[in-house]
């Protein structure tokens, strides 16, 4: 009964704001410049949808995102799983991870435009970075939470290296490994908008730009509704993912 | 005497541990040595500390010795196992479900998908888990993990099983039903069993024979067989096993009063 009620509570807090909103803007309580009604932000929504504009944008989005995390997160895994494996590889590149991992890697922008030119690779690039270090320490992590119980069971079954690999080390950080990915995906998102803010032409980032540039409220509201839907799917997707690829986990999940 | 009777599954000969500490070596195993026959059960019964499960590690290849060695019956052929584990608790995987737990032992020998599972489906229900065949351990109790692990042990076709204090963190009622269950399970299947415990009454009713052992270092204090006949029976040899457990207390009381250090 309480879950039930409970459950319509977002959404009813959700319908209140936009409903106030739009009486007040039309009231003309609050101005219709810097808060345009939500009727007008989902007409210039639509009509930006129809015209092209928003889909190509989240296209140029999508297109630095996805490669970006892909990227970054297959490196970050491979090297976290071997890492997390061997004690002498942890001890030689762990300082290096833990001191580049705090930065800022949008920082590493300017440095790479002037490497890589001011196309699409650099922008990319930014993003697997961005994208490596969630993935790397995650999965090192995740392999260095199994419990040495496990590959001794394993061994005295006769295991051979392969199949404690995937019998033992691949699953048993696999539910590390998927946080990691979500972890990756959420900066990955993140280091491309702001990328696309800065140096961009095409991109949600950019399109909410130039909506400031051009005093075009409404459209910026459209495009940081859109980012946030993106944000939304792309985290709600993953969890999916993860409920799928590690069915034995779900049900401790603790960020749900 | 028949030939299997008097074959030797396993020999200790003065297996010894030690590792090193910071107040220099720390000896943990001190020579142990004794045979083991194919088909016995042999119960391991010392407080905790006194190095049952490290004998038990080095049985099965997951420690070296520093000294000594053990023998078995054949020659021990590469990827071909000689021992299973049944630990405590957190032996089954909790990435596999249940009929894939079961059927790591014999996945890892290489035997083909379709016939493991077979076989692991027959063994699950056999412990009377083939309702839960495809659940995770999570959704488990203890005391069904632990059958998992028996199963996985058993249907793996290998001739010796260690079990490191396997019903160690159950209830007195799981741990009844549970030593019920390998009894029956062993005497359909005979293979040597290796049963690592610090419960004197549960030494008494599994064992054909007791190896006493007491602590720093680790070594065989005593020596006892059990006579009681089998199939023994948790309820019906209550009186028999009480009466044991009570001759191997006179035996162990000396040692633990030294190991508490407690003067009489």
């Amino acid at each position: 009964m309480l879950g039930a009620s409970a459950g319509w509570l977002p959404t009813g807090i959700l319908l209140a704001v936009l409903v106030s909103w739009e009486a007040l803007s039309r009231a003309g309580v609050i101005s219709s410049l810097l808060f345009p009604a939500p009727s007008a932000v989902a007409r210039t929504l639509w009509e930006s949808i129809v015209d092209g504009v928003m889909p190509s944008n989240l296209a140029a989005t999508l297109l630095r995102v996805v490669p970006g995390l892909a990227l970054g997160g297959l490196a970050g895994a491979l090297l976290g799983l071997a890492m997390g494996a061997s004690r002498r590889l942890r001890l030689a590149i762990d300082p290096f991870v833990a001191a580049i991992h705090p930065m800022p890697k949008i920082t590493l922008l300017p440095l790479l435009m002037i490497f890589f030119g001011i196309g699409e690779a650099s922008k990319v690039l930014v993003v697997a970075i961005a994208a490596f270090f969630p993935m790397v320490i995650n999965t090192m992590a995740g392999v260095r939470q199994i419990s040495p119980l496990y590959f001794e069971v394993a061994e005295s079954y006769g295991a051979s290296r392969r199949k404690i690999f995937s019998r033992v080390l691949l699953p048993g950080s696999m539910p590390m490994m998927l946080s990691g990915v979500r972890l990756s995906a959420n900066v990955a998102f993140l280091i491309t908008i702001a990328v696309e803010i800065l140096a961009a032409e095409r991109g949600l980032g950019a399109l909410i730009w130039l909506s400031w540039e051009i005093l075009r409220v409404d459209l910026l509201y459209a495009a940081m509704a859109v980012t946030a839907v993106v944000g939304l799917a792309i985290n709600t997707g993953l969890y999916r993912l993860a409920t799928r690829v590690v069915p034995w986990q779900i049900d401790r999940d603790p960020s749900r | 005497m028949t030939d299997a009777d008097s074959a030797v599954a396993l020999s200790c000969q003065g297996v010894s541990h030690s590792f090193s500490s910071r107040n220099g070596p720390v000896e943990a195993l001190g020579e142990i040595s004794f045979t083991a026959k194919p088909h016995e059960f042999v119960c391991i019964l010392g407080p905790s500390g006194c190095g049952k499960t490290t004998l038990l590690k080095i049985i099965a290849g997951l420690l070296r010795p520093t000294a000594g060695r053990v023998v078995f019956e054949e020659n021990r052929q590469r990827g071909s196992p000689q021992s299973g584990l049944v630990f405590q608790e957190h032996g089954v995987f909790p990435w596999l479900n249940v009929l894939d737990n079961v059927a790591f032992g014999l996945e890892m020998r290489g035997v083909a998908r379709p016939e493991r599972r077979a076989r692991a489906h027959a063994f699950v229900e056999r412990v009377g888990l083939a309702a839960f065949e495809n659940h995770y351990p999570h959704e488990l109790s203890v005391g069904m993990q632990q059958r998992v692990g028996i199963a996985r042990a058993f249907v793996s076709n290998i001739p010796i099983l260690l079990m490191d204090e396997p019903f160690g963190s159950l209830d007195a009622q799981t741990k009844r039903g549970l030593q019920e269950e390998l009894l029956r399970i062993w005497s359909q299947d005979r293979k040597l069993v290796l049963f690592v415990t610090h419960d004197i009454e549960e030494a008494a009713l599994l064992g054909d024979r007791v190896l006493v052992m007491t602590g720093r270092p680790g070594r065989i204090s005593e020596e006892l067989t059990i006579q009681l006949e089998r199939p023994r029976d948790p309820d019906r040899d209550r009186i028999a096993v009480s009466d044991l457990r009570w001759q191997i207390w006179q035996l162990l009381e000396a040692d633990v009063r030294r190991g508490l250090s407690i003067q009489v």
